[in-house]
């Protein structure tokens, strides 16, 4: 790790700088938030099939025990954020917004909450696929937000040959802190949970990928590596969506992902930072993921911070806990960018939820512009890190052409990131045109 | 404690720069008021008048397109004022005001409003007004008028002020009589292609040559769109391309014969190409959206003006090869679509 990867300004093409709104809580340590009297526990906090339940109505559950089992190999098992009883196993509000199956427990007050369940082993002398089954075991998602199995990310597809464990640090969500904080708090952990990943995916070597706004995490994480590590830190640009997966590839190794293809075509497996300091944390100790850290902030919130919420708080709980103003007008589950806006307040926090920001009325205003002509300006082609030609697919969805935007324009290499949306000066709600262009195209294919 | 909060549910982004189709249409007024000031200054009152007719005529026109076709009033969009000022810049000082009224109609009702308003239009508006009183009025678009004369801030051209459907007075008297010292009325492209006379670069630089009436500056038309570029209200690569487009055609004819064929810094200043290539090939509308395409377009543009001026019975021609590359920019952006992230093909970069 020298100086002159901080000073290279490794980068993608095209992208957007807005505004960081990080120094609300960037210098905030990581608190532990009070447990709710009551968690919802949803069963499909992930991609792929919903997990099992274990417990039934009355029963009661210690902190870490497993309440919901992995149903399949593309799903993970849930385990109890908090000591308690199960109320129920009902319906409720979720922030994607169908209603799920959930495990509703009432927490005991007077419990110590000390997790009891766990099962303590020598990562050291586990096979890969020990490790592998350890993860699933642990109900391990991407917790950056995407919320995928992680240990279906570390079974790549036997024809591709992965060498680099990329570490994806970059947090270029606005707003957002959690990830910085963990990297300068739990560096350990995130160590040792990049060793354990490494092992069990049998690469040589891991590069951690930074935004250069949080260079004191670059430089504590360098301290800690030996001279010869396996494991590289490296300063990337600040510009939006340095933490897309593609992106950060071609920044830190300069591999373009072929377009429809995973990480793993070009020899890579990308991981977030809290997904791996959670490893490395829970591995050792044989327990399940029951709590995350979650950046509370935006100009709505009162009291912003970075807190360890336990897996099911309802958003509610929450914001009473952090307090909000008057002009509150817009909460969102995870980044400004990619986050979801709730409808309920009762909706729990997930494995996948990073932030929760809530806006002010003068954030929104500026959304309420009306929506002009396209007037061709063809900032969205400069902005887009696909390299798509959002403005021609624009027309098209309000042609209703759904066919030609994914035929020949490529639609399905969006991944909805915003930056066309966030640029546009005529207004368009381009990134909505587009999931819907590709929710109609997935429904005439079904 | 229950928490009243009244929020709202939108779709992501959540955040949103703050930059509006009014705010770049405004900046593109801001830049070309320096080029209408000095018109002003080098021409006179009569070019004050042909400014103030061309955009109220564009606005009003654009009221009544609106309302005609049932949709909101669009003036405040701030695009008709560029049309009308633009419109009037391309006109020689000295044009009748009736004429520069019609050409306006024709800018804002076949240019613009036909095809759906602003965003939709095919060609820039300016140029299908100015196009239209090209064929229309012939002469009157090819009289010209020296610059500073001395009585321009009291006395209107004759002609400015010729009444509806009337044919303008010759001018040659009047101006024989109001001209002190040795300004000439012909235009340096005219001068250059029948008289084979080269006027200085320097002149054409600061516009002290005959001309339409926003034309002649090359320096404040320069300065304008370094402002639009900084401010990223404009792509640069279009004007770059024009200016290459021309300087690259007229260089092997001028080397061939130095006489006959202009040298390529008196193509680039000279008649209305910095105008053009600044301001009207770049409207955004009227432009290819792909970066590949917005070459191609704009060398094409520089390529045929140098062709029409040389090669064609017109002096200038940058008029109507923006309008050609505006009808053939949708063509353009659809053979340059632009290369997707990891297309088939591409290895990996280093």
């Amino acid at each position: 790790m020298g100086i002159l990867n901080l000073l290279r300004r490794n980068s993608f093409e095209h992208g957007i700088h807005p505004q960081q709104h990080k120094e609300l809580t960037c210098r905030l340590s990581i608190r532990r938030l009070p447990f709710a009297p009551v968690l919802i526990v949803p069963l499909s906090q992930h991609a792929g099939a919903p997990a099992v339940p274990l417990v039934r109505p009355g029963q009661e559950v210690v902190r870490g025990e497993p309440v919901a089992s992995a149903n399949g190999f593309v799903s993970v098992p849930m385990h109890a954020p908090a000591t308690g009883v199960v109320e129920s196993i009902q319906l409720m509000p979720s922030a994607r917004g169908p209603k799920t199956e959930s495990i509703i427990i009432h927490v005991y007050e007077g419990s110590s909450q000390e997790v009891l369940y766990s099962a303590p082993r020598d990562v050291g002398s586990m096979t890969a696929e020990d490790i592998i089954q350890a993860v699933q075991d642990a109900g391990m998602v991407g917790l950056g937000g995407a919320a995928f199995p992680t240990h279906v990310k570390m079974k790549p597809p036997p024809e591709h040959k992965v060498d680099t464990l990329v570490v994806n640090g970059c947090e270029c969500e606005p707003y957002l802190t959690c990830d910085h904080r963990l990297m300068l708090e739990q560096t350990d952990d995130l160590l040792a949970g990049i060793h354990i990943v490494m092992r069990a995916l049998g690469v040589e070597r891991a590069m951690i990928g930074i935004e250069d706004n949080k260079l004191d995490a670059v430089e504590v994480i360098a301290r800690r590596l030996p001279a010869n590590s396996p494991i590289s830190v490296h300063a990337v640009q600040t510009k939006y969506p340095q933490g897309a997966e593609k992106m950060l590839i071609e920044s830190l190794l300069g591999r373009r992902v072929p377009s429809g293809s995973f990480p793993s075509a070009v020899g890579v497996s990308v991981f977030n930072v809290s997904t791996l300091a959670q490893i490395g944390a829970l591995l050792p100790m044989g327990q399940g993921v029951i709590e995350r850290v979650v950046t509370v902030t935006g100009p709505g919130i009162r009291h912003p911070g970075n807190y360890l919420v336990p897996v099911g708080t309802p958003v509610r709980f929450l914001l009473e806990f952090a307090g909000s103003t008057p002009q509150a007008h817009e909460l969102i589950l995870g980044g400004p960018m990619m986050g979801m806006s709730v409808a309920s307040l009762d909706v729990p926090v997930t494995k996948a939820v990073s932030g929760m920001v809530l806006l002010e009325a003068s954030d929104a205003d500026l959304r309420e512009r009306k929506v002009q002509p396209c007037i061709r300006c063809a900032y969205c082609l400069e902005a887009c890190p696909m390299h798509l030609n959002p403005s021609t697919l624009g027309l098209l969805a309000a042609k209703g052409d759904y066919e030609t935007m994914a035929d020949q324009f490529h639609l399905n290499d969006c991944f909805e990131c915003g930056c066309c949306s966030y640029v546009c000066p005529s207004s368009i709600p381009l990134v909505q045109y587009f999931r819907i262009a590709k929710a109609i195209n997935r429904e005439k294919a079904a | 404690m229950e928490t009243k909060l009244k929020i709202e549910l939108r779709t992501s982004p959540h955040l949103k720069q703050t930059m509006t189709v009014e705010q770049i249409m405004r900046n593109v007024v801001y830049a070309l008021l320096p080029v209408c000031a000095f018109a002003v200054y080098a021409f006179g009152i009569s070019v004050l008048a042909l400014l103030t007719v061309t955009t109220l005529t564009c606005a009003l026109g654009e009221s009544l397109f609106c309302r005609l076709s049932g949709k909101p009033n669009t003036t405040n969009d701030w695009s008709i004022v560029i049309t009308g000022l633009l419109l009037g810049l391309t006109l020689p000082p000295g044009f009748p005001l009736w004429m520069a009224a019609v050409a306006a109609v024709v800018a804002v009702g076949l240019g613009k409003a036909l095809f759906g308003g602003l965003g939709y239009n095919v060609m820039n508006p300016a140029l299908v007004g100015r196009a239209f009183v090209q064929a229309a009025f012939p002469v009157a678009i090819t009289t010209w008028t020296p610059a500073f004369l001395d009585k321009r801030f009291t006395e209107f051209i004759p002609s400015t002020l010729t009444a509806p459907f009337m044919q303008p007075p010759a001018l040659g008297d009047w101006i024989e009589q109001a001209r002190v010292d040795a300004f000439s009325g012909a235009t340096p492209l005219a001068l250059q292609k029948f008289e084979q006379i080269i006027t200085p670069a320097s002149d054409l630089f600061t516009g002290m040559t005959a001309g339409s009436a926003g034309e002649t500056s090359a320096l404040i038309i320069i300065a304008g769109g370094l402002y639009l570029a900084a401010r990223r209200m404009m792509d640069w690569r279009i004007p770059v391309g024009v200016l290459l487009g021309a300087a690259l055609t007229s260089l092997p004819f001028w080397l061939m014969d130095s006489v006959q064929y202009p040298d390529p810094l008196f193509v680039l200043f000279s008649g209305g190409l910095m105008l053009g290539a600044v301001f009207m090939a770049s409207d955004m509308v009227a432009s290819p959206v792909t970066p590949r395409g917005v070459w191609i377009y704009s060398l094409f543009i520089g390529v045929l003006t140098v062709i029409i001026r040389l090669f064609g019975g017109l002096t200038e021609g940058v008029m109507y090869a923006i309008l050609l590359g505006n009808a053939i920019s949708p063509l353009i952006a659809t053979v340059t679509q632009p290369r997707v992230f990891g297309a088939a093909g591409k290895g990996p970069r280093t």
